[in-house]
């Protein structure tokens, strides 16, 4: 009797499979998606289980049989309380798991180079190879408390919780935060990647079908975090074309102080588009100096690796104790150009 | 930066205003905390009218027998585990709701509170006192030892480790309680001024002294305290798991310590460890934190493999197939665990030869994990089994387990986690391996080893509807979450668009009212068992035919464990005396030295707690105050020359004696 009910919680989840692979097509979207890589990825997730299955699935039935099997009612099954040790069976339960996990590793090693985010895309999907003279579209991702604005820098344009992009042709997204850690994922086109304050990340991927998909912020972030998210759309040529126009027509200019405005915390924004984005905004907002009088991280660093502040005072730039005006900086970082061109420094 | 700027700062009594305190505005908290006082003191009154203060101060609270303190271990952890389930409920019941337009009956604020305490609580103060109490009462007595070899010190690391978990519980009442996860996401709690992230850092630092003091007990006791005769390969294999547990604690909480207090530098001084200006950055304080965050994992795993090891030879009849390639697996485990930290953020786009390596050493983890399972498989193999409750949760542990860790090894494949991580799929398989892993162990262990610490067996009908409860509950309530991971739905939200998801949500909810249940039917198994104590007494000593020396002294064990230390032969020494019709010793007895019961350590702590609360609230005089305090006493404690005594010769006889009347009624 024990036996039989035991065999219910690998049951439930066998049934738990079915039905979401029955239910595959409109719901397991990790498993079913409309992208290369997310597809690519959702394959991996299938490949890595069957190949484990041929392990557990054992394990679980032998556990089930042994258990019935050599139950203490059942006198006729063999009895020997001092066999502990087999040699031969102690090599097959260390070297089958081993076999099973070399074959995973070097699935492992393969997937993972293949589908690093940082690596540009090689092909469009399964049957589509990538044309030499496509470039990838260029997106610049800020998650923000709690909206994702989103820069195309070649259209000039920026959205604020809606993104666009053409049918098969490859994406490049850079990606950085204003506050707090958080990740950006659409289920549908690719797994997710961080986007962290100061910091930027990448991610290539490409949308194969046309459609409104779901993307969302995946690294808890905060109160308005459960509302962060946004729409994806997979757009012909055409349609995407019309998107950006419409962005242009409608929208306001993204200036600096526009984006500050924006920054502030705020839940469950609705979309909002930008018709033109002030030069160099994204590096401001990735160097954290939007605001008047921040010196920008990338300057700060290239000061740190020239050698510090000690370095500028020997090299005769007299910085006031405390560096921290965009217009000291701007000087700084002007200096340490000239200095990288052979001599500069000699003629100062 | 630190939190002055948005509370008061009163020099009397710091941040404390009442503002702070919730249950003025939140009714959730109001009833909690009217229950809370009135249980408090009905115990009280209870406590009083039976004359027990005297005893409860004497006997327990002071005591430093390994056996009680092991007992209380349990009962913190109990107690927590009703709290922490508490908030899985609240959790489940909003994410079953919130849909649409529906916002649930939880604000984020409230929400977010919720299930970081779940997670502290499950793992800090739940999970590890369950596991340092099996330890605590089980090791000694394994290994022919009368108790720790710092016993003074034990009592001190409860008291510590309890201190932590009241300044949580005071959380619940004075101020709130971090919102930023388990693991305290630190660039997002340092942005908030609330007490939150205070009683998280304060009550994780008090704790950890506790954990890892215990933790370098347990080592010098298995070291220098085994009964001649055990080598370390003639362990029981529980002891071996603890002492791999135990170097795991002592090598991996002072990571934690350092991240805590470099989180805490950052907050209290305006230091830029890991702020997002000045140099700082969050990425080291999330690899501070899972360096020992994953051998945390296996500080829980371990001994819960220690528990199945010990049960499924008894049950089988059977010497533990494979003992050798056990304890290699073990060591194995313990090693590779600090190798894999960084497949907890595989997303955070470390490139493609660092994800790699972490997944495949995670990989790698899974080939002894394996050859455990196997391990106990072929000990089931030619055995004879009998179904007690702690074999039928080992038979669950074994089916469940192995799911869980299948989607564990899934997930250390670096790309499908990129489209799992974060999902509920992780929560699912997380909960699938502590749940299926570690709680089933502590069940099992509860009903395996409470005869030996109370003397008498647990209730089997009660027992049984509590296991079916808890097993079909746990699939009932995580099956739906996989399915919502493959979906796309991630975790840690208050609130969900879309509304065909809700169904998944209500079937978990389902679920989790089952394990309710299980815990509600567990409850009622300890009060029913209480009752019928006399008919379910445990006369023997050794009721389930065990194999290892706890067996071989009487239920419950006396003080000094053992009247003469046992000489041991073989791996299962008991099993082996037995085999070699050992003849308990009738004469001959010494006086046994013991040491002395002090208050000193629950005095150290409750004082260690006021700086704690002092340090949250930013009351400075009287952290001042009780910081000294806590120096001072520590001093008077070095100059208690009373530490030890002599049980007397004549007293050991008289428990002898009646011990071997007991045994000659139960023949």
């Amino acid at each position: 009797m024990f036996q039989s009910k035991e065999i219910r919680g690998p049951a439930w989840l066998a049934a738990a499979a079915l039905i979401a692979s029955l239910t595959g097509c409109s719901k397991a979207v990790v498993l079913n998606p409309a992208g290369d890589i997310a597809a690519q990825q959702g394959q991996l997730v299938v490949t890595a289980t069957l190949l484990m299955l041929i392990i557990i699935v054992p394990v679980i039935l032998l556990t089930l049989l042994f258990a019935w099997k050599y139950r203490q009612s059942n006198t006729e099954a063999e009895y020997d309380p001092e066999w502990h040790h087999s040699t031969a069976l102690e090599l097959v339960i260390w070297s089958v798991p081993l076999i099973i996990i070399i074959a995973l590793g070097a699935l492992t090693w393969i997937s993972t180079h293949k589908l690093d985010p940082y690596r540009p895309l090689d092909r469009v999907s399964e049957t589509k190879a990538l044309a030499p003279e496509i470039k990838p579209l260029e997106v610049e991702v800020v998650a923000m408390d709690w909206k994702w604005l989103f820069f195309l820098p070649e259209q000039g344009i920026a959205t604020v919780n809606e993104l666009a992009a053409p049918v098969d042709r490859p994406i490049r997204f850079k990606l950085t935060a204003t506050s707090t850690m958080n990740a950006f994922y659409v289920p549908d086109l690719a797994g997710m990647i961080y986007a962290m304050p100061g910091m930027e990340t990448q991610l290539n991927a490409v949308i194969n079908k046309e459609g409104v998909f779901h993307g969302l912020a995946s690294h808890y972030s905060g109160a308005g975090f459960a509302g962060m998210t946004f729409k994806f759309h997979g757009l012909s040529n055409e349609g995407f074309d019309a998107w950006v126009a419409k962005a242009k027509a409608e929208g306001q200019p993204l200036t600096r102080d526009a984006y500050l405005d924006l920054a502030k915390p705020s839940e469950r924004d609705p979309v909002k588009r930008f018709s033109s984005v002030e030069d160099g905004l994204y590096s401001k907002v990735l160097n954290r100096c939007v605001e008047d009088g921040k010196m920008c991280m990338h300057h700060m660093m290239a000061i740190d690796a020239a050698g510090g502040e000690a370095y500028m005072k020997a090299a005769g730039l007299n910085l006031p104790q405390d560096v921290c005006t965009v217009q000291n900086a701007d000087r700084v970082v002007a200096l340490l150009d000239q200095r990288d061109q052979p001599g500069a420094v000699a003629q100062q | 930066m630190s939190g002055n700027t948005t509370l008061p700062n009163d020099p009397l009594i710091g941040r404390i205003s009442w503002d702070a305190v919730p249950m003025a505005h939140e009714p959730i908290v109001l009833w909690t905390f009217i229950a809370v006082v009135l249980g408090g003191l009905v115990m009280m009154a209870a406590l009083t009218k039976f004359r027990l203060w005297g005893p409860l101060w004497r006997d327990w609270i002071c005591s430093i027998d390994h056996k009680k303190i092991g007992i209380m271990y349990m009962i913190l952890g109990l107690v927590m585990f009703l709290r922490g389930f508490a908030d899985a409920a609240m959790m489940r019941l909003q994410q079953a709701m919130a849909f649409g337009d529906n916002l649930g009956y939880l604000p984020p604020h409230h929400y977010d509170q919720i299930f970081t305490a779940h997670g502290v609580i499950m793992i800090f103060f739940v999970a590890m006192p369950f596991v340092t109490g099996l330890m605590n009462y089980l090791v000694p007595l394994q290994i022919g030892a009368r108790d720790v070899s710092f016993p003074f010190l034990n009592n001190f690391s409860f008291w510590m480790t309890t201190a932590g978990a009241v300044l949580v519980m005071i959380s619940l009442f004075l101020g709130e309680f971090s919102t930023s996860g388990w693991l305290a996401l630190s660039n997002l709690g340092n942005q908030s001024g609330s007490t939150g992230l205070d009683y998280y850092i304060w009550a994780l630092q008090i704790a950890g002294v506790g954990t890892t003091l215990s933790g370098i007990n347990l080592i010098v006791t298995i070291i220098k305290m085994r009964a001649p005769g055990m080598n370390l390969m003639k362990m029981p294999v529980f002891v071996w798991t603890s002492l791999c547990t135990n170097a795991l604690i002592v090598a991996s909480f002072p990571m934690l310590t350092a991240a805590l207090v470099l989180m805490s530098l950052d907050r209290y001084l305006g230091t830029h460890f890991f702020s997002n200006d000045f140099g700082g950055n969050a990425m080291l304080y999330v690899n501070l934190i899972w360096i020992w965050g994953h051998p945390e994992v296996y500080i829980l795993v371990l001994p819960a493999f220690g528990v199945f090891s010990e049960i499924v030879a008894t049950f089988s009849k059977k010497r533990l197939f494979g003992y050798t390639s056990m304890v290699y697996a073990t060591v194995c485990i313990t090693i590779l665990s600090y190798l894999v930290w960084l497949h907890h953020f595989f997303t955070m786009g470390s490139g493609a030869s660092v994800n790699t390596f972490f997944g495949i050493t995670t990989m790698i983890i899974s080939i002894p994990t394996g050859a455990k399972i196997f391990n106990w498989l072929f000990t089931m193999y030619k055995g004879r089994i009998k179904f007690d409750l702690p074999m039928m949760w080992t038979v669950a542990f074994m089916c469940t387990f192995a799911i869980g860790g299948m989607t564990g090894v899934l997930l250390a494949v670096p790309p499908a986690d990129f489209v799992l991580h974060n999902s509920l799929f992780l929560i699912a398989h997380f909960h699938n391996v502590i749940i299926g892993g570690v709680v089933f162990a502590v069940f099992a262990a509860i009903n395996y080893w409470y005869p030996k610490a109370f003397g008498y067996k647990l209730d089997v009908f009660w027992g049984k509807c509590s296991f079916w409860l808890w097993l079909v509950g746990f699939w009932v309530a995580f099956t739906p979450l996989y399915i919502l991971g493959l979906m796309g739905v991630t975790r840690r939200a208050n609130h969900f668009e879309d509304p065909s998801l809700q169904i998944w949500f209500i079937i978990a909810a389902l679920g989790a009212a089952m394990i309710a249940a299980g815990i509600g039917c567990f409850l009622i198994q300890l009060v029913v068992s209480f009752f019928k104590r006399d008919q379910l007494r445990d006369e023997s000593g050794d009721p389930w035919g065990g194999r290892t020396l706890e067996w071989a002294t009487s239920s419950p064990p006396p003080q000094y464990n053992f009247a003469f230390t046992p000489v041991v032969h073989d791996i299962d020494a008991w099993w082996d005396m037995k085999k070699h019709s050992y003849q308990r010793p009738l004469t001959g007895f010494q006086p046994i030295h013991m040491p002395a019961n002090t208050g000193a350590g629950v005095v150290i702590s409750g004082l260690s707690l006021v700086l704690g609360f002092a340090l949250i609230w930013h009351i400075w005089w009287l952290a001042g105050v009780s910081f000294a305090a806590v120096i001072v006493a520590s001093i008077i404690h070095t100059f208690n020359y009373k530490r030890d005594f002599y049980i007397p010769a004549a007293e050991v006889v008289a428990t002898e004696e009646a011990r071997t009347l007991q045994l000659a009624r139960h023949v």
